[in-house]
């Protein structure tokens, strides 16, 4: 294909290419090829391959063949090609650097980015005289399809270049976007779409979102009801609704349109990675501790392979261990080497600074979260180091990629474990790297929040027929198997709230006219939409201002000094004066919050910071690592590939308990200073095995076995009872069976699901997107209590007396997958069935060791109110009697 | 059986000025001396005020408050009922009331004598909403009224929707509560949807010069918790 399409390159571009030393690469080539084609393409290829520019190259080489724009009314030209990236940052850099051609060669091309940032006048002008290129986020998109010009706007439109699509699609961005893409292609049908992504597990799920579906199951409306609801409506654009049921396929003659046949795929074009990443554990002679994550016993070796490289990019999983790493690094800096920090609560301008000087190449070193994971260019790395967990192989990959921008030479690469578990995760890293094993998230099923959220955009943007809008809808993959019975309601939500009582008829926002179209019913509505726009709902940050102590005055702290950043808000609420924590690379002592900040000091020199973690960052361990780190438990002779510490420490598990099988859940009882406590290890990920722990914990209360309190961490889960746990699983067989049985998930699960505080934050976040309740503004003050609505109050009414409200279904398909990982708990659970391994013993073993160091280390989990009141009425009679 | 005894288990008792009241799980409060219930800002019809405005919040808010107004009424069986101000979240709110809410809120006033102290959220209530509408009243040595009155006073009111928050080791737990130095005492809110104030806030420290004690509503029962204890938002 390449020397076909080599003549596709004016000639122009050819000379461009050659005065910059480069020739064009075989797959930038194929994607011209295919643009003329009118195909749509992904685009798999690794860091360095010059992805995004064969993802332009196309548009530049037609808009420089057509000439410029006369710019008379007449001769007014929609929107060429349109750009969407995850990051603003991204899409303003992209830009930067497609100006670089366009100046190059003098092509008579323009163009813009639209974002948050962009000012209303520049907008407006936008709209009027659109610029050739549009570089965008899939929120600035969703508000210029909800303009009431978005026909005009998009009616030209050729191309949609998606940017980082493997990491767009994996959350409520996605699905947004999704729908969006749907309404460009029902708008343009002539465009095609081109995602650029890194490799992933499942390329097609990529290929299907980037084409319109086929509707997966067929329309009640279709055949009898349709054409009845559909006569009348004058939308010119809007295709029949019997067969072929999309839009696009009508239009294109030649070639046959895309997934004309059984499946609609975009068209697939791989850049395999160039040589194999050099990548290795960090073996150290020392033993590492059998919990935690600071990785302290390796920061001299990391200094070592910092001060040994250009520039190296040290990858940590949270903002905590950031901080940490960050602090550690510098009392070991000697040489003063320019090593810097980010993460994503540090203060914008302090993370641009570090942005830009890592550009200009004047750091050694960057100490960074998942910030910076996407792929902006920080210029020349030439190491990576992972500290601590790789929690993914997916992510692993991508991470190590950010070394060494040129895809032909080896990237290389650290990975640093801080606990003996973590030993065994990163061995599991390894292998799936050179394996090229991808462990990316499985595709998305839309959200019926944003498709709320959605709805009402279509509204704004005009009126709109619902049998047309449910089949532009499920022409997007994530919604391809949208119910007719999920649309409808979604579309009541919208309207009136969608409540069986139906009392808010007269002040429905969206209401159907007598020529059966659905429409805003006023100005106002549309101007909430916008307002609301988007699915990224933050949870509250609050400012950390840096505080004087007032020599005279001892105690007293005034507001006087800068602010460090943002931390969440509930982060902050747990906090109490005196508790000293890490943040901004330095130890900070809470000393209360003033009007809207947090005010804290300087903890002073060698104080250890109390608060042991903020959240931030934590990823969970991925199933097919975490299979992984099972089989190497599982089997002895691969015990002999990982570091003898590691080897030592099994051995003793086997000699004192047992080791697991690999489908097997090793429960381990043991007394301990007047307390009961139970372990296992399910491998699931923290936020799988709190949810086990809650209902655990219930199931036990109910068995009277009273008990006390309970920690997890990534592996596993140790609950502490005052009742004897072993001993009523030796008088009952099959207790633990029972305890540990799938019906957890039914009635246990529902009854803490009304209680619980995570529960309610996901409900929370679906509200906010499906447009039930107004977005809050970071830095807009906490209003007054009337004016205010607290979404937890509105989840005990609305769960009592509606509980199969679409909002709530909504919550609960978010509550499977987000922060109670249910479903994951699920899959465990149906694993572990009938393979429970009960060892009692009389103290604690070496694999339970682990966990149990997390008491203490970790927060207690408890959603129990009058747990915590009682404990605080308690603290008042002791102060009474002391 | 006394309502007194009947109603042991889920109160928890404090002392106004010498008087004895009862505080309730539901955030109502008994008076035994007068045989009174008292329930403060149940901002009926919240839900469809905020609905006018495009918030299309649950139209259950009012179901929900008449149904702890009533288990309160019913288990206590006062002879008289007064609710603190408030009692509709705006004016066109008693307009609003369903035709079901319509009729549980008369079987509650049935036989006794209801009493309906005005707030700023409904300054004018209609005639046909029945009982007896009063700015503000006396109750023995106790003054009610909806805003709490500035300076050393005996009274009980509304207005301010207490709540405490108490973190302890890491877990937090926010709750509607009674705040009471012994002579004054400000009512939790009764109504589905009203939100609270935090008991740490500037609005409550001209009221309480010498602290207070935050009775805070449990799930199963009240706990009293000192000021010292309560924390921010």
């Amino acid at each position: 294909m390449s020397r076909v399409s080599a003549s596709l390159l004016p000639k122009t571009f050819r000379d461009w290419f050659k005065s910059r030393g480069w020739k064009p690469r075989e797959h930038q080539l194929d994607l011209l090829a295919k643009a003329g084609q009118g195909r749509s393409v992904l685009l798999v290829a690794p860091t360095g391959a010059g992805k995004t520019l064969a993802g332009f190259l196309p548009s530049l080489v037609e808009l420089a063949e057509r000439g410029p724009s006369r710019g008379t009314a007449k001769d007014r030209r929609g929107l060429h090609t349109l750009y969407i990236s995850p990051l603003k940052a991204l899409a303003t850099d992209v830009a930067r650097n497609l100006e670089i051609p366009v100046a190059e060669m003098a092509l008579p091309i323009r163009v813009e980015t639209r974002t948050g940032d962009t000012p209303s006048h520049k907008r407006a002008r936008q709209i009027e005289r659109p610029p050739d290129i549009l570089l965008t986020t899939p929120e600035q998109l969703a508000l210029l399809l909800a303009h009431a010009e978005a026909q005009e706007f998009f009616k030209d439109l050729r191309r949609v270049v998606l940017d980082e699509l493997h990491s767009l699609v994996t959350s409520k961005r996605g699905d947004l976007l999704s729908l969006g893409l749907a309404r460009l292609m029902m708008i343009a049908p002539q465009a095609t779409a081109v995602g650029l992504s890194a490799t992933v597990r499942e390329p097609d799920d990529l290929r299907r979102y980037l084409v319109p579906q086929r509707a997966a199951n067929t329309s009640p409306l279709r055949g009898e009801v349709a054409p009845q609801v559909r006569e009348g409506v004058g939308n010119a654009t809007s295709p029949n609704v019997a067969v072929p049921p999309h839009p696009g396929a009508l239009t294109r003659s030649d070639p046959p349109p895309q997934g004309e046949g059984e499946e609609r795929l975009a068209d697939l074009v791989v850049v395999q990675g160039g040589a194999q990443p050099d990548i290795r554990m960090l073996d150290l002679d020392e033993r590492l501790p059998l919990a935690g994550h600071t990785a302290s016993l390796s920061m001299p070796a990391i200094y070592d392979l910092i001060r040994s490289h250009k520039t190296t990019l040290v990858f940590v999983n949270t903002r905590l261990q950031a901080e940490y790493t960050f602090q550690e690094l510098w009392k070991l800096n000697d040489d003063n080497l320019a090593i810097a920090l980010h993460h994503g609560s540090l203060d914008v301008s302090q993370r641009r600074r570090v942005e830009e000087a890592m550009a200009a190449g004047r750091l050694k070193a960057v100490v960074c979260t998942a910030t910076l994971d996407l792929g902006i260019d920080w210029g020349d790395v030439d190491l990576v180091v992972n500290v601590g967990a790789p929690k993914g192989a997916s992510r692993i990959m991508q991470r190590i990629g950010r070394s060494n921008h040129r895809m032909d030479e080896p990237s290389e690469a650290y990975l640093v474990p801080a606990n003996r578990f973590e030993i065994l995760e990163c061995r599991a890293a390894l292998d799936a790297v050179h394996e090229a094993a991808q462990d990316t998230p499985d595709a998305r099923i839309g959200a019926l929040d944003v498709l709320c959220q959605h709805i009402l955009g279509m509204a704004c943007a005009g009126p709109f027929d619902l049998a047309d809008l449910y089949e532009e809808v499920r022409s997007a993959a994530p919604y391809a198997g949208l119910t007719w019975e999920d649309f409808e309601a979604c579309v009541a939500f919208v309207a009136t709230g969608g409540y069986a009582l139906r009392a808010y008829e007269r002040f429905a926002k969206i209401v159907k006219g007598n020529d059966g179209l659905w429409r805003v019913r006023d100005a106002r509505v549309a101007q909430q939409y916008r307002l609301n726009v988007g699915t990224i709902v933050e949870s509250s940050m609050i400012k950390v201002r840096l505080g004087k102590s007032m020599r005279s005055r001892p105690g007293t702290v005034l507001p006087r000094g800068r602010i460090l950043g943002e931390i969440e808000e509930y982060f902050a609420e747990t906090l109490t004066p005196g508790d000293t924590f890490l943040f901004a690379g330095e130890v900070l002592r809470f000393e209360g919050i003033s009007e809207d900040e947090v005010l804290a000091t300087r903890a002073g020199a060698g104080t250890d910071p109390m608060i042991p973690s903020y959240e931030g960052g934590k990823f969970p361990l991925s199933t097919f690592l975490a299979a992984r780190v099972r089989a190497i438990l599982a089997d002895p002779f691969e015990w002999d590939r990982l570091p003898p510490q590691m080897t030592e420490w099994l051995l003793q598990q086997r000699r004192r308990s047992i080791v697991p099988g690999q489908r097997d859940l090793l429960v381990e009882t043991f007394p301990r200073s007047n307390r009961f406590y139970m372990t296992c290890f399910p491998f699931e990920g923290r936020l799988a095995h709190q949810t086990l722990g809650m209902l655990l914990t219930r199931r036990l209360e109910r068995a009277k076995l009273k008990p006390l309190g309970f920690v997890a961490n990534d592996y596993g889960i140790a609950v502490y009872a005052s009742g004897d746990i072993a001993g009523r699983a030796a008088r009952e067989p099959g207790f633990l069976d029972e305890l540990f049985s799938e019906d957890m998930l039914g009635d246990d699960l529902e009854d803490w699901l009304a209680e619980s505080s995570l529960m309610k934050r996901t409900f929370r976040q679906c509200a906010v997107i499906a447009g039930l309740i107004e977005r809050r503004f970071p830095g807009e003050k906490k209003t007054g209590r009337q004016v205010t609505i607290s979404t937890d109050l509105v989840y005990d009414v609305l769960r009592k007396h509606e509980p199969d409200h679409v909002l709530l279904r909504a919550a609960r398909a978010d509550a499977a997958t987000g922060l109670l990982d249910v479903r994951r708990l699920g899959m465990m659970l149906e694993r572990i069935r009938g393979r429970i391994i009960h060892k009692p013993l009389d103290r604690v073993s070496p694999l339970s060791v682990s966990v149990m160091l997390e008491i203490g280390r970790e927060r207690v989990y408890s959603d129990n109110a009058d747990e915590i009141l009682a404990e605080a009425e308690a603290a008042l009679l002791d102060e009474a009697l002391a | 059986m006394t309502a007194l005894q009947k109603n042991k288990q889920t109160t928890h008792e404090i002392e106004l000025k010498g008087q004895l009241a009862l505080l309730d799980l539901t955030g109502a409060m008994y008076l035994p001396a007068h045989d009174a219930l008292l329930v403060a800002d149940l901002h009926f019809e919240k839900g469809s005020s905020f609905a006018r405005r495009g918030m299309m919040l649950p139209p259950y808010d009012t179901r929900e408050t008449l149904l702890a107004l009533s288990d309160a009424v019913f288990r206590f069986n006062p002879k008289t009922v007064i609710a603190l101000g408030d009692s509709f979240h705006d004016i066109g709110g008693p307009e609003r009331l369903g035709t079901e809410e319509r009729t549980t809120l008369t079987q509650v006033q049935q036989g006794r004598d209801w009493i309906w102290v005005t707030g700023n959220h409904d300054r004018i209530l209609p005639d046909s909403i029945g009982g007896q509408v009063v700015e503000e009243m006396a109750l023995g040595s106790l003054t009610l009224r909806h805003e709490p009155m500035a300076g050393e006073q005996v009274e009980v009111a509304g207005h301010l929707h207490p709540v405490g928050k108490v973190v302890m080791r890491g877990r937090s737990t926010r709750r509607r509560c009674f705040l009471t130095d012994g002579s004054r005492c400000v009512m939790p809110a009764l109504g589905a949807y009203a939100g609270g104030l935090n008991a740490c806030d500037a609005a409550f420290k001209p009221l309480f010069a010498n602290g207070f004690t935050a009775h805070l509503i449990g799930t199963e029962r009240i706990f009293a918790i000192a000021k010292s204890m309560l924390c921010r938002d």
